[in-house]
């Protein structure tokens, strides 16, 4: 009976990339424990009922073959759009940015739904398109993901933004976009870079500017970076121990248990935490792109290269920006920070990823 | 790839792993670059930051050491501390300041003076300083405060120490007070390298004792590392070194003297001084009207200052030892001496007083203050009655030179050298001053008015005790001070201050008897001070004086009751007493109070007995009223 609930419960499961994930799941609630100041178990529990939730719906896409995942693109992006355009029409204004949409029962952030939807629907589009890919067809996928992404600027969320491009520019990528046009396109992308700045809001500019010299305002733009990279470097070799940095007991790191929460485990953690953390991350996306090189069709293969490099990126950007090399974008620390939305979105991107490497008989056959 | 016509999915399938590849390698790359920023900020720089955090959480909190109190010379307590809740406002970090005093008033009261005051401070430091609103708040306002807290970003309830100065206006003068350290004081600070010392120190030492003796009052500053979070607030402490208490001070004063002597001022401005001829210890040091030192700790209030500063009364100058007034009649023991001393006059010489003296070559005559004179006048009875016209001739014997070298040991014209600051030198002429000073000659008339304490010649009421104090003792220098002794804080052990030597002058003793006897006549029947001596058990040795406060042309004749008040002229009085056996020597000036015997006599004799007797006076009479014989 247990071993069936077991079987059950494992068969879509991707058993090397679950290890990895619980592990640094569960190092995250540690560090949410220690982050939320030791002594409340309030953010563990919570962050708990998320994870549920969140492994839940993992098992649930895991379960979904993927050509039903494929059916599913067209109209998980379509919706998206018509809820990012209702965004822009009814949103909600918070913190000076429109990104939330009243539905009336609850609140959501349509931008979350695009960053699966996204590759979804142009790994579909490749896919449909696999006889003869021709310019034209880059430039239609190119369309397909700029219309999100522009909506997503102008809210203004850049960062979500910027990682949605990169999801969608994954899959152009692996489906064979020229180096040609890539680097012509990267060439022509720093030419625009004054142009760009140009359209920036003041405080994006800041935030860039703040990476280059932190100091020139220690107790403005510049605070965050400098507070969190105080807090990693003091950790030193071996860190502070589980609950005693003072940097993040001492409310010194701001918004410590959700965006800056790698300044609080590589304090307390020290190099030995940080470098375990980079392994988990490498074998995570390392899984993830076996997967995607083992998948038996252009849209299996795509999706799981995209929402393995996309996750890389989540991680990346994030650790980049809290040790001070990339500027501040709101990116949380997957699988690590505090918060709902994004752990649910990362694990329905992991779900597509075991429904991939577990379905591979079926479709091939 | 791009126009590739049919589909190949082998060639397809390389394509994407090559892709796949070329992703992964460039991903181990950024996780590469991450590990090195990792080594780099967490071994390389590790100390660097390590030190960052540390001066973040860890902050070094001064702990202000305890000012020492201030005792009279019988242990009563001049000025002590007692801890209070203030409340106060950082401005810096208070957007409207004026709305959110408003505000505040709503919770608990806020008097406009507490406003003026604040203001003042505020116009007075800098912004990110935390400035009292209210002082000496109730339990009860603590708590209304506490519970709306959250409504005053910026304000702060503080424990603190304060001054009080338990007598008030009694020996405001001597004992001085303390104040909010201002920017002068932080520049003398700094320049003393006392800087460390005063970190969290926000009262120094302006006036008086408390300014003068501020080294041994202050104390030594201790710290306490604590640490704290990133709002600034203390979670705990980590390292205390304690604090020393400053040094407890015990002054030669007596407080219940001093009311006494206060007292007896009545509604007259003036100044006295009462010393121990033995030893210089100020007994009693007046400066009327003073003003209450209370007012300038927390920092004065402009309505306050303004009226102090500004009142025809100056009731900030100390008059003890900044007035220099002409010295008068009073000085005419003094000039005696000097006619001894010089040979110019014996005992018995005596001159028939017609009521003025001619000086040769002048038309006018100088006037004695009795018209029609003194009749018969030697040198004891030249005291006695204060004769004008004795002195005249013998200033002119003299000539000013010899009275300037004369004066000059007894301690005119120069700072006696009191423990606190501010003493002005007073004046005493001479040919090479006159010159220095106008480039203008001396001339003989000059003379005849300094030999009656007139003209050039000023003195501070400290110069006269300190000279009065000197024949009281049979002729020894005396350097006055306020402060005989220091009690540590720490072993309670008493450091006596040593009196400074007395110098004998080159007085001979049986001219300083001579002297000494026409002093005592003077508050006996017949004397300008009789009602001094009247009915007294002891004896006292005394002489009068009257200063002109309108210069007067000479042969005019003064009417005191037809000049206006201010115009009136001051009363002086010397004295010590038991003549026998000098406990205290005292000095007294009252400002337009008229003839010195009837107005400052009734003062020394109340100071007097109770210094001698303990007795205080019974039914005090208005001074000056009962019009004795003049001068």
């Amino acid at each position: 009976m247990i071993s069936r609930l077991f079987e059950i419960l494992s068969r879509r499961i991707d058993g090397p990339l679950m290890v990895a994930l619980v592990l640094t799941v569960s190092l995250g609630l540690t560090v949410v424990y220690s982050a939320s100041g030791g002594g409340s178990l309030d953010r563990v529990i919570g962050q708990g009922r998320n994870l549920a939730v969140a492994l839940a719906a993992l098992w649930v896409v895991a379960n979904i073959p993927p050509q039903a995942l494929m059916r599913l693109a067209v109209p998980a992006y379509v919706g998206g759009l018509v809820l990012l355009v209702g965004v822009a029409l009814f949103g909600e204004v918070r913190n000076g940015a429109r990104r939330w949409l009243n539905l009336g029962f609850t609140t959501i952030q349509p931008s979350e739904i695009m960053k699966i939807a996204v590759p979804l629907m142009l790994a579909w589009y490749f896919q449909r398109h696999e006889e003869g890919l021709k310019l034209r067809d880059y430039a239609l996928a190119a369309i397909l993901l700029a219309l999100p992404v522009g909506l997503i600027v102008r809210q203004p969320d850049l960062g979500t933004a910027l990682l949605i491009f990169a999801s969608g520019f994954f899959v152009i990528f692996l489906a064979g976009l020229s180096w040609k046009i890539i680097v012509s396109l990267g060439v022509t992308g720093l030419a625009l870079l004054p142009v760009l700045w140009g359209m920036l809001h003041d405080y994006q500019r800041r935030r860039v500017l703040t990476l280059i010299d932190p100091m020139e305002d220690p107790l403005g733009a510049g605070y965050h970076i400098i507070q969190s990279t105080i807090a990693i470097g003091s950790g030193g070799v071996l860190g502070k121990g589980w609950l005693n940095g003072t940097q993040a007991q001492l409310d010194f790191v701001p918004e410590r248990s959700t965006d800056f929460i790698l300044a609080v485990y590589g304090e307390e953690f020290g190099l030995a935490g940080t470098l375990v953390l980079i392994l988990l991350y490498v074998l995570i996306v390392g899984r993830g792109l076996m997967i995607a090189a083992n998948a038996s069709t252009t849209f299996a293969r795509l999706t799981a290269g995209a929402v393995s490099l996309t996750f890389f990126t989540y991680a990346f950007v994030n650790m980049g920006m809290v040790s001070g090399i990339l500027p501040v974008v709101g990116v949380p620390l997957p699988l690590m920070s505090y918060g709902g939305t994004a752990l649910l979105s990362m694990l329905v991107g992991f779900g597509v990823l075991m429904s991939i490497s577990t379905h591979k008989q079926l479709v091939s056959s | 790839m791009v126009g590739q016509a049919l589909r190949d999915p082998r060639r397809e399938l390389s394509v994407f792993r090559n892709r796949l590849t070329v992703a992964g390698v460039l991903a181990l790359v950024a996780f590469g670059l991450l590990v090195s920023r990792f080594v780099w900020l967490q071994v390389v720089q590790r100390e660097y930051y390590h030190t960052l955090a540390e001066a973040n959480r860890i902050s070094v909190v001064p702990v202000v050491p305890n000012r020492g109190i201030i005792l009279d010379r019988k242990g009563q307590v001049l000025a002590a501390n007692y801890s209070a809740y203030t409340l106060e406002i950082t401005p810096s970090k208070v957007g409207n300041v004026e709305k959110a005093i408003d505000e505040l008033a709503t919770v608990i009261e806020v008097a406009p003076r507490d406003r003026r005051r604040f203001k003042r401070l505020q116009e007075e430091s800098k912004n990110f300083e935390s400035l009292p609103i209210r002082t000496r708040l109730t339990e009860e306002e603590v708590a209304r405060f506490a519970v709306n807290r959250w409504r005053f970003p910026g304000f702060e309830i503080k424990a603190r120490l304060f001054r009080s100065y338990p007598h008030g206006e009694v020996a405001s003068h001597a004992i001085g007070y303390i104040g909010r350290i201002n920017e002068g004081d932080v520049r003398r600070i700094e320049a003393a390298g006392l800087a460390t010392n005063y970190k969290g120190t926000d009262h120094i030492g302006k006036l008086g004792i408390e300014g003068a003796y501020e080294k041994e009052l202050h104390g030594t500053t201790g710290s306490e590392q604590v640490e704290i979070d990133a709002g600034g607030r203390a979670i705990r402490a980590l390292s205390r070194s304690e604090p020393q208490s400053g040094n407890n001070l015990l002054v030669t004063l007596d407080i219940e003297l001093q009311k006494v002597a206060e007292e007896a001022f009545q509604e007259f401005r003036g100044a006295l001084v009462a010393l121990d001829p033995a030893t210089g210890d100020v007994l009693a040091l007046v400066s009327k009207p003073g003003f209450d030192p209370n007012l300038f700790v927390d920092g004065i209030d402009p309505v306050n200052w303004d009226a102090l500063n500004n009142s025809p009364d100056k009731p900030l100058n100390n008059r003890a030892l900044r007035g220099q007034y002409p010295p008068g009649s009073t000085i005419k023991p003094f000039m005696a001496l000097a006619a001894l001393h010089y040979g110019k006059r014996t005992p018995e010489y005596a001159i028939s007083d017609p009521g003025h003296w001619m000086l040769p070559g002048v038309s006018r005559p100088f006037r004695d203050w009795k018209p029609g004179g003194h009749g018969m006048v030697n040198l004891h009875r030249s005291v006695v009655v204060s004769c004008d016209t004795y002195y005249y001739g013998l200033a002119n014997d003299l000539g000013v030179d010899a009275i300037h070298r004369f004066m000059t040991p007894l301690g005119f014209g120069a700072r006696t050298g009191i423990d606190i600051d501010g003493e002005l030198p007073g004046l005493q002429p001479s040919t090479d001053w006159k010159w220095q000073r106008f480039k203008q000659k001396w001339y003989a008339g000059d003379t005849i008015s300094v030999g009656i304490g007139q003209g050039y010649w000023l003195s501070t009421p400290l110069q006269l005790a300190t000279a009065v104090a000197t024949l009281a003792n049979g002729g020894n220098a005396v350097h006055p001070r306020l402060v005989r002794g220091v009690q540590d804080a720490r072993t309670q052990e008493i450091r006596e201050l040593p009196i400074r030597a007395r110098e004998p002058l080159s007085i001979k003793p049986e001219h300083l008897e001579l002297v000494r006897a026409a002093m005592i006549d003077v508050t006996k029947p017949g004397g300008t001070a009789t009602r001094v001596g009247q009915g007294a058990p002891y004896l006292v040795a005394g002489k009068t004086g009257t200063a002109q406060v309108v210069g007067m042309k000479a042969g005019e004749k003064y009417d005191e009751k037809k000049v206006k008040e201010r115009h009136r002229d001051h009363a002086l009085f010397i004295a010590y007493a038991p003549a026998d056996n000098p406990k205290v020597a005292l000095a007294i000036l009252v400002e337009n109070g008229g003839h010195g015997g009837s107005t400052a006599g009734p003062i020394a004799r109340e100071v007097f007995d109770f210094a001698l007797l303990g007795k205080r006076p019974e039914r005090r009479q208005k001074l000056g009223e009962e019009d004795g014989p003049g001068d």
